[in-house]
C-alpha cells in the first residue's frame, strides 16, 4: 500500500481544472489547487439527489421481440439496490445503443440463413437525468424460436460515478467479456441441442409425410394429383429444405471459432474435463467438414437425454402467444450459474469508491515493481493470481536493457487507465441509427463542424452555464468499443492500429452535448488498447500524430509536448545516457546525489520518469505518475511545465496529452453537478471496496487488524518497544489467560511482523504448550496461554529460560518485558495521538511507512560496498564504518532503527540467495541486549 | 541462592548471535564428529548417523544401518597420497556391529558384526593404518576390515577408553586399571600384527572415566573419584597426581567439612582436555585448570554449571567452552589476574568469600607462597541457551561456529551473526553478478 484513500480522495484530478482557468496570474507551479466548490459549502461526498440508487449494480436486460426492452435481473438481487431507479426506462436506454454488427438471416446471395458470430460491443453511456452511468456490454444469444434466431441481451454495470466507469472501463470490459463468453458458450451448447432436436423432429416429420404421400400415391391411380397430394408434396419439400437449413445452422454453430477460448486461457467456464479437449480441437478445426469435425464440441453437446421426435408443422408460426425462452433456458444451467458467479464477482470487485479501486490498482502496480522487497510486509499471494491483462507493464526489470527496450518499444502503460485518456479525448455526436463503420471513419467536414461546436461550448462554459447545456432527455454515450478480438472480424477496425488516421480523426472530432433533444452523444468511440495486437504496439505512439491538431486549441490550457515521432529517438538516446549515469550513482555509496539519498523503491524506473512527458503515449500516464510521485525531487523540468506541477496535477493532465486536457476539463466543468453526485454515490456505500474477491477475507482482516492495532497503540504506552521487537525480528510473546484477548492483540500486532518468506506469516495466534527454541526460529509473534496448572509452570519456566530471545507482553497484568527502544521510526509508525480513525486507513498508513522502510532496507542490502571491501586490502573495520555511516547519515536512522533495517536486510538477503525449490533455512538471529520491564 | 556465576543479557564478547536448529534425530544425540573443514556427523541413541554441512546447516545424508544406539563414532580418513582423500567414518553400536560409512556418498562401505560385546570405543592409528575397537576385548583391524589380532577377554566391563601412545602402544582404560598394549608386527605374515599386554597400572582408586593424550611424552587420566594422574607416555610412570584437588590442594583455606558434603558424583572427572601447558578438567559441576609445569591447579570455577559438566574444550584464544547437563553451554576465558595487595583469593577462583575471611592467617600464608607465580581465573564470557535438555557434546568449528548436540534430540549450530551476514552479502552479490539482474525467481 503506498497511499491512503483518505488522501487520494482530495486529490481527484478534476478539482483543479476550473481554478487553473480562472487564475492565470499565479505561475502554475506555485498554485495550490483548491476544491472548487468549497465556497458553496459543498464537500466532495455530498450526496446529490439525482441518483436514485444507493450503490452500483449490474443489470441484465433483453430486447424482447414481444415486449421490447425489459430488465431481466439485477445483481445484487435486491430490490433495495436499484431503489427508485427506473429499470425499465434504463433498459430502454441501454438497449438502444447497441452497435453490435449483428446480422442474422438470409444475406443477399446466400441460400441459407447465416449465423454471424458477432463480437460483443462495449459502450459507456451516461444519463445525467437519472444520474446514472453505465458500462453496457451487448451480446447476442441464439434462439431457434426467435426472430432471426437471435436474442439481443445486454449486461450493464450501473454506477452513479461517471469516472469510475471511465477509469475502470478496461477492467470492466475484461470481466464482462468473461461473463459474456461463458453465457455464449452455454448458449451455443443449448442452441446446438435445440437444433438437434429440431432436426430429429423434422426428420420424423419427413418420414411421416413421405409415408403419407406414398399411401396417397398408391390410393390414387388416376394419374393426376389431387390438391391434397400436391400440398403434401409441397410440405415435404419445405420440410426437406428446412432440414438442410437446420443442418447448415448446426454446422455453423459447431464451427464456432475457438481462438477466443484459446486466447483467454485463464478463464475456463467449462467443466475441467471438457476444457482440454476443446482447446485442442479448436486449433485444427476444419470448417468444411460437418458433424464429425468437432469431437470436443460434440462431446460437450452429447450428453442430451434421449429425445423422442414429434411431428411438427413445416412452417412454425412466429406468433406472439408463444413464450420466449428465459435466459436460463437459453444457456445451459451450468453456464448460467457460472455467469452469475462471474457477475457477482464483478459486482464485488468494483464495489466502492473509485479512489479505492484506483488506489488498489496503483499500489498493486507499485508492489509488483518491488518484487524484491514486497514479500516482507505485503500479502503477495494476490499479486500472483491476477490475470495478465491487469499487469502494468512497467519497467519491471531493473536491468537497463530491459528498461530501454520496454520504454521504447511498447507503452509501458497500465492498460486499465488507458481508457481514461482516450475516452476523454473525443466527443462526437452521432445519430442514433448510426452504422458502426461511421464511428471509425468520420467525414472530415463533419469533424470540422463539430470542432466548431465544441469551441462554442467552450464559450458557454466560460460563461458558467453549467448543467443547462445538457438536455434532459439526452443520453450520452461516453464510449463504445468493439471487443478485443474485433480485428479479425470487423474490417473497419482492422486497419486501426496501422494507420493512425482514424484515431486521430476521432479524437479530433468532438463536441460535448449538443442541445438537440433527441441525439445521443457518443463521447468516444476510441478503441481501447486491447484492440491492438501486441505486434502493433510499438507503432502506437500514433497518439503523437495528433499533434497537428494542437493548434486548433487554446494554448494556455495545457502543456504541450512539442514533439514529433522523429525526435523521440533523440530523446531516448539522451535518456539512455542519463540512465547509465544514474545507475552508476546508485551503485557507489560515496556520492551524495539526491537520487541516492532518496530511498526510491524503483531505482530502475527513472528512465521512464525522465521523459515521462515526452515519450510515453497517452495511455501510460500511470507509469509517469508513478515516476513523478516517486522521485519528484529529482525531476528535471523537461518541458518547463512538468517541473512545478504537483504530481496529481500531472496525473490528471498527463494522460490527456495535448488537447485532450481542455476537453476533459470541459467535461468536468459542464458536468460538475453530476460529478458531485457521482462522488457522493461512491460514498454512499460506505464499505471500502474489496477490490479483489480473493483478497476479500484478507481485506476484512486488514481492517480488523488495523483497528486493533490502533487501539493497541492508544491503550499501551509501551507500544513502541513492542513494535520495535517485532520489526527487529525478536519474537514477541503475548501472554494471557483469555484466548480472545490474546488473539486480538496478536491480530493487532501482526501487521508489524515482517515475513520471513513468501509463503507464511510467522504469526502463531494461540499456543498452550511450553515454547522451545525452534518456535522462536519459526514464529515471530506468538499468543501464549497462561495457566495456573503445573503445565503452566513449565510454560513460564521455558519463557524465563529463553528470555533472551523473546519480548513478553503480558496481556493480563499489562506489562512488557523487552529491550529498550530509542529510535524515531516507530513513533511515526505508531503515534498514539494519531488522528487516523479507521482501521483500514491506519493499516494503509502502516503499510506506507513499512514500504518506506523496505526501500531503505533494499538500498542497504544492495549497495555492494556497504558489505564488501572495495579492494582486497581494505580492512573489515572500514567496511563496517562505512556501513554504519550509511545507515546513520544516508538513511537517517537513529539508534535501534538501524537494527530494524539490518534485520530486514538479512531477510532480503536470505530470500534472494535462497536456492530455488528449497525453502529459506529458518535461522534465529538475536542480540545480547538487556531487557526492561514496562508497566502502564 | 545458586552459587553459579551468571552473566547478564549483555555479552559483548559472545560472538554467537545466530543459531540454526538442526532437526533429524529422534533420540538423544551423543556424538559429534568432524569429518572435514565443513562437515560433521552426529550420532546418538536412535542409531542414525546424520551428516551435516556446518556452514549451511544442510543435512547431507542420513545413514541408517544400526539397530541399536550408537556407542562410538570415529573419523576414518584415508591418507593415501596417490588417491583422492576419502572421508570415511566408523560407527559402533549396541547391536554389536561396526559399520564403515563413506561420507561423500552416504553409503555403507562395510559392516563388521562378529563382536561378542558392544564396542565402546574406536581409535584409528593413522600411522599404522589400522584401527582398534575396544569392548570386552581389544581388536586390531586393518583398512579392509580384516581382523588382525585381538586380546583375550578383559575383566569387568571391558575397555571404556583408548588412547594412542608412542612406540606402537595404546593405553586402555579398563575399570580402575590402565592397561598398556603394544602392537608388534607379526613374524609370520608380512601384514599381520600381534597385540601384547605390556603393563597394568593400578594407581586409580576408582573407575577411569577419561583418558587424554597431551603430547608425545605425557598423557593424563581422570577417575570417577576425582583423581587426576599425569603419566609419562614412554615408561608409563606417574609424573604427577592430584587427588581431591578440587578443594584442599589449591585452596588452603577450604574446610574439611566441605569435602564431606561433596558426593562422589560431584567430583568425578567427566572429561579432560589439554593444551601444551595445562590440563582442563571437567570435574563435577566445576572446571579446573591444572598446570603441568607447576603441577598444581592454577584456576578453577567450582560451580561452573548447575549440573555436571559433560564436555569441555579449549579454544585457541585461551577460551574454554563447557557444556553441561543443565542444557547450557558456557564460554570461559582464562585470564591472568592482577596481584591484588589485599586479597589473594579472587572471586574468580571460588565463590567462597566466607571461608576466606574465616582464616585470614592461612590466607596470608598462602599469599606468601604464591607471590611470585601468576594468578589466573576463569571469567565467564558468554552462555548459549537453546537446548532444553542436557548438552552432550559440542564441536568447535572455528569460524564456522559451534555445533552442540543434546538430549532434546536437537543439534544447534551457533554462528557469528556478523560473519554470516557478510557471507550472505557476498553470496548475494555473486549471484547478482551471475544472473546480472534482479529477477530472483
Amino acid at each position: 500500500m503506498i497511499s491512503a484513500p483518505d488522501v487520494v480522495a482530495f486529490t481527484r484530478e478534476e478539482e483543479l481544472e476550473g481554478e487553473l482557468c480562472s487564475e492565470p496570474p499565479l505561475p502554475e507551479e506555485y498554485s495550490v489547487p483548491l476544491f472548487p466548490f468549497a465556497s458553496h459549502g459543498a464537500n466532495p461526498w455530498a450526496k446529490v439527489a439525482s441518483s436514485k440508487f444507493t450503490r452500483d449494480f449490474i443489470l441484465i436486460s433483453e430486447f424482447s421481440e414481444q415486449v421490447g426492452p425489459q430488465p431481466l435481473l439485477t445483481i445484487p438481487d435486491d430490490a433495495k439496490v436499484p431503489g427508485a431507479f427506473d429499470l425499465n426506462y434504463f433498459s430502454l436506454r441501454i438497449m438502444s445503443v447497441d452497435y453490435q454488427a449483428s446480422f442474422v438471416g438470409h444475406p443477399p446471395g446466400s441460400a441459407y440463413p447465416k449465423l454471424n458470430f458477432v463480437e460483443d460491443s462495449k459502450v459507456v453511456l451516461g444519463d445525467s437525468k437519472e444520474g446514472a452511468f453505465a458500462y453496457v456490454h451487448h451480446l447476442t444469444l441464439y434462439d431457434l424460436e426467435a426472430r432471426g434466431f437471435v436474442r439481443p441481451f445486454c449486461m450493464a454495470y450501473i454506477s452513479a460515478d461517471e469516472h469510475k466507469i471511465m477509469q475502470q472501463f478496461q477492467e470492466l470490459s475484461v470481466e464482462f467479456s468473461k461473463a459474456s463468453e461463458c453465457l455464449k458458450t452455454g448458449n451455443r451448447k443449448a442452441f446446438a441441442n435445440e437444433l438437434e432436436k429440431k432436426l430429429k423432429d423434422l426428420d420424423y416429420t419427413r418420414t411421416v409425410l413421405h409415408n403419407e404421400t406414398e399411401i396417397q400415391k398408391k390410393a390414387n391411380d388416376k394419374g393426376y394429383y389431387t390438391t391434397q397430394a400436391i400440398e403434401k408434396a409441397n410440405e415435404l419439400a419445405s420440410v426437406e429444405k428446412s432440414i438442410i437449413e437446420h443442418q447448415d445452422l448446426l454446422k455453423q454453430i459447431r464451427s464456432y471459432p475457438y481462438r477466443k477460448l484459446l486466447k483467454e486461457s485463464d478463464f475456463h467456464p467449462y467443466e475441467p474435463e471438457c476444457a482440454p479437449g476443446q482447446a485442442s480441437t479448436g486449433c485444427n478445426r476444419d470448417l468444411t467438414t460437418s458433424d464429425l469435425a468437432e469431437p470436443g464440441e460434440t462431446r460437450l453437446y452429447a450428453h442430451v437425454p434421449s429425445y423422442t421426435p414429434k411431428l411438427i408443422k413445416a412452417k412454425s408460426a412466429k406468433c406472439f402467444d408463444k413464450k420466449l425462452k428465459t435466459l436460463e433456458e437459453l444457456c445451459d444451467i451450468y453456464f448460467f450459474t457460472q455467469t452469475l458467479d462471474q457477475l457477482h464477482h464483478i459486482e464485488r470487485t468494483f464495489r466502492g469508491d473509485v479512489c479505492y479501486l484506483l488506489t488498489e490498482q496503483i499500489s498493486r502496480a507499485l508492489l509488483k515493481q518491488q518484487s524484491v522487497t514486497n514479500f516482507l510486509f505485503e500479502d503477495v499471494s494476490f499479486l500472483e493470481e491476477k490475470p495478465p491483462e491487469k499487469q502494468y507493464r512497467g519497467c519491471q526489470g531493473l536491468s537497463q536493457d530491459t528498461i530501454d527496450r520496454k520504454c521504447s518499444e511498447e507503452s509501458p502503460a497500465p492498460k486499465v487507465v488507458i481508457s481514461l485518456g482516450s475516452y476523454k479525448s473525443s466527443v462526437e455526436s452521432v445519430p442514433i441509427k448510426m452504422e458502426p463503420e461511421i464511428e471509425d471513419s468520420q467525414e472530415p467536414q463533419m469533424t470540422e463542424s463539430l470542432t466548431f461546436e465544441h469551441q462554442e461550448n467552450l464559450d458557454y462554459l466560460d460563461a458558467d452555464i453549467k448543467g443547462s447545456i445538457s438536455s434532459g432527455e439526452s443520453i450520452e454515450v461516453l464510449g463504445t468499443e468493439k471487443s478485443a478480438s474485433g480485428l479479425t472480424k470487423s474490417d473497419s477496425q482492422a486497419s486501426l492500429p496501422v494507420s493512425p488516421s482514424p484515431q486521430a480523426g476521432r479524437s479530433k472530432v468532438g463536441s460535448r452535448r449538443t442541445v438537440s433533444e433527441d441525439s445521443i452523444e457518443v463521447l468516444s468511440t476510441c478503441p481501447s488498447e486491447a484492440l491492438i495486437p501486441e505486434d502493433f504496439k510499438a507503432s502506437y505512439p500514433s497518439a503523437i500524430n495528433e499533434e497537428p491538431y494542437v493548434d486548433d486549441e487554446e494554448e494556455g490550457l495545457r502543456f504541450t509536448p512539442k514533439l514529433s515521432l522523429d525526435n523521440t529517438d533523440d530523446q531516448e538516446d539522451i535518456l539512455k545516457e542519463e540512465n547509465l549515469v544514474q545507475v552508476d550513482s546508485a551503485c557507489c555509496i560515496g556520492k551524495e546525489s539526491p537520487n541516492f539519498l532518496d530511498p526510491l523503491p524503483d531505482v530502475g524506473q527513472k528512465p521512464c520518469e525522465e521523459d515521462g512527458v515526452v515519450r510515453i503515449p497517452p495511455q501510460s500516464y500511470r507509469q509517469a505518475e508513478q515516476g513523478l510521485r516517486g522521485s519528484f525531487g529529482s525531476f528535471p523540468s523537461h518541458e518547463g511545465i512538468s517541473g512545478g506541477l504537483l504530481p496529481y496535477e500531472l496525473e490528471s493532465r498527463y494522460p490527456a496529452g495535448s488537447r485532450d486536457i481542455s476537453k476533459s476539463s470541459l467535461d468536468e466543468c459542464s458536468d460538475s453537478t453530476s460529478y458531485i453526485s457521482s462522488a457522493a454515490s461512491t460514498c454512499s456505500d460506505r464499505t471500502p471496496s474489496p477490490a479483489h474477491p480473493a483478497g476479500q477475507a484478507s481485506d476484512r482482516h486488514k481492517k480488523k487488524a488495523g483497528q486493533n492495532a490502533l487501539r493497541f497503540i492508544r491503550q499501551y504506552p509501551f507500544a513502541h518497544p513492542a513494535i520495535y521487537s517485532l520489526l527487529s525480528g525478536r519474537t514477541l510473546i503475548v501472554l494471557g489467560e483469555e484466548e480472545a484477548i490474546v488473539k486480538k492483540l496478536v491480530t493487532a500486532l501482526s501487521i508489524f511482523v515482517p515475513n520471513c518468506s513468501v509463503y507464511a506469516k510467522p504469526v502463531k495466534h494461540w499456543v498452550t504448550s511450553p515454547l522451545h527454541v525452534v518456535d522462536f526460529q519459526k514464529w515471530k509473534l506468538i499468543g501464549l496461554q497462561r495457566t495456573t496448572s503445573p503445565a503452566g509452570v513449565n510454560v513460564l519456566h521455558a519463557l524465563s529460560r529463553y528470555s533472551r530471545y523473546v519480548s513478553i507482553l503480558d496481556a493480563d497484568s499489562k506489562t512488557l518485558r523487552c529491550p529498550l527502544y530509542k529510535g524515531t521510526l516507530v513513533s511515526r509508525l505508531a503515534d498514539h495521538r494519531t488522528q487516523i480513525k479507521r482501521g483500514s486507513t491506519y493499516y494503509m498508513h502502516v503499510q506506507s511507512i513499512l514500504t518506506q522502510l523496505c526501500s531503505k532496507a533494499f538500498l542497504f542490502t544492495f549497495c555492494h560496498h556497504l558489505h564488501l571491501p572495495i579492494n582486497e586490502r581494505e580492512p573489515e573495520e572500514s567496511v563496517v564504518h562505512r556501513r554504519m555511516n550509511f545507515l546513520k547519515l544516508q538513511l537517517g536512522l537513529a539508534n535501534e532503527d538501524i537494527k530494524i533495517v539490518q534485520y530486514l536486510a538479512e531477510l532480503l538477503k536470505l530470500q534472494c540467495i535462497q536456492e530455488p525449490g528449497r525453502g529459506v533455512n529458518p535461522l534465529l538471529r538475536f542480540d545480547y541486549v538487556p531487557s526492561f520491564l514496562y508497566k502502564i | 541462592k545458586s552459587s553459579v556465576q551468571t552473566i547478564g543479557e549483555e555479552q559483548i564478547q559472545n560472538p554467537y548471535t545466530e543459531l540454526l536448529v538442526l532437526k533429524g534425530h529422534h533420540d538423544i544425540v551423543r556424538f559429534l564428529v568432524q569429518i572435514d573443514d565443513f562437515r560433521f556427523a552426529s550420532a546418538g541413541d536412535d542409531g542414525i548417523i546424520l551428516l551435516w554441512n556446518a556452514q549451511t546447516g544442510e543435512k547431507l545424508f542420513e545413514l541408517h544401518g544400526h539397530t541399536h544406539k550408537i556407542t562410538a563414532v570415529a573419523p576414518f580418513s584415508s591418507s593415501g597420497a596417490s588417491e583422492e582423500k576419502k572421508h570415511l567414518i566408523l560407527s559402533a553400536s549396541a547391536d554389536r556391529t561396526v559399520i564403515v560409512w563413506d561420507c561423500s556418498t552416504g553409503r555403507q562401505v562395510q559392516k563388521v558384526s562378529c563382536f561378542h560385546s558392544t564396542v565402546k570405543c574406536l581409535t584409528v592409528l593413522q600411522r599404522l593404518d589400522v584401527w582398534l575397537s575396544g569392548g570386552s576385548d581389544l581388536c586390531v583391524w586393518n583398512r579392509k576390515l580384516d581382523l588382525l589380532c585381538k586380546t583375550s577377554h578383559l575383566p569387568d566391563a571391558g575397555i571404556s577408553a583408548l588412547v594412542e601412545l608412542p612406540k606402537n602402544c595404546v593405553a586402555a582404560a579398563v575399570g580402575k586399571e590402565l592397561i598398556i598394549f603394544r602392537l608388534i608386527a607379526s613374524n609370520d605374515g608380512s601384514k599381520g600384527w600381534n597385540v601384547l599386554e605390556v603393563k597394568r597400572l593400578v594407581d586409580h582408586q576408582d573407575n577411569i572415566l577419561s583418558l587424554v593424550s597431551i603430547n608425545d611424552l605425557t598423557f593424563v587420566t581422570g577417575s570417577y573419584a576425582g583423581e587426576l594422574i599425569v603419566w609419562d607416555a614412554l615408561d608409563w610412570t606417574k609424573q604427577a597426581s592430584e587427588c581431591n584437588f578440587w578443594d584442599s590442594s589449591v585452596h588452603p583455606d577450604a574446610q574439611p567439612e566441605i569435602k564431606l558434603t561433596q558426593s562422589p558424583n560431584e567430583t568425578s572427572v567427566q572429561h579432560l582436555t589439554s593444551d601444551e601447558e595445562c590440563v582442563f578438567a571437567a570435574v563435577g559441576k566445576g572446571i579446573y585448570v591444572y598446570n603441568l609445569q607447576m603441577k598444581r591447579v592454577i584456576a578453577c570455577q567450582r560451580t561452573a554449571h548447575d549440573s555436571s559438566v559433560l564436555h569441555i574444550e579449549q579454544l585457541p584464544n585461551r577460551q574454554l567452552i563447557s557444556c553441561s547437563e543443565d542444557g547450557s553451554v558456557r564460554i570461559w576465558e582464562l585470564r591472568e589476574k592482577q596481584q591484588l595487595p589485599a586479597e589473594p583469593v579472587s572471586t574468580g577462583f571460588f565463590n567462597m568469600w566466607g571461608f576466606g575471611r574465616a582464616n585470614k592467617q592461612a590466607n596470608q600464608a598462602a599469599k606468601k607462597t604464591q607471590e611470585n607465580t601468576p594468578m589466573y581465573f576463569l571469567e565467564l564470557v558468554g552462555d548459549l541457551i537453546g537446548h532444553s535438555s542436557a548438552v552432550q557434546m559440542f564441536l568447535y568449528f572455528g569460524e564456522l561456529g559451534l555445533a552442540t548436540c543434546s538430549a532434546d534430540h536437537l543439534i544447534i549450530l551457533w554462528k557469528d551473526g556478523e560473519r554470516e551476514s557478510r557471507l550472505r552479502s557476498l553470496t548475494l552479490f555473486q549471484k547478482l553478478a551471475q544472473n546480472s539482474d534482479l529477477q530472483l525467481k
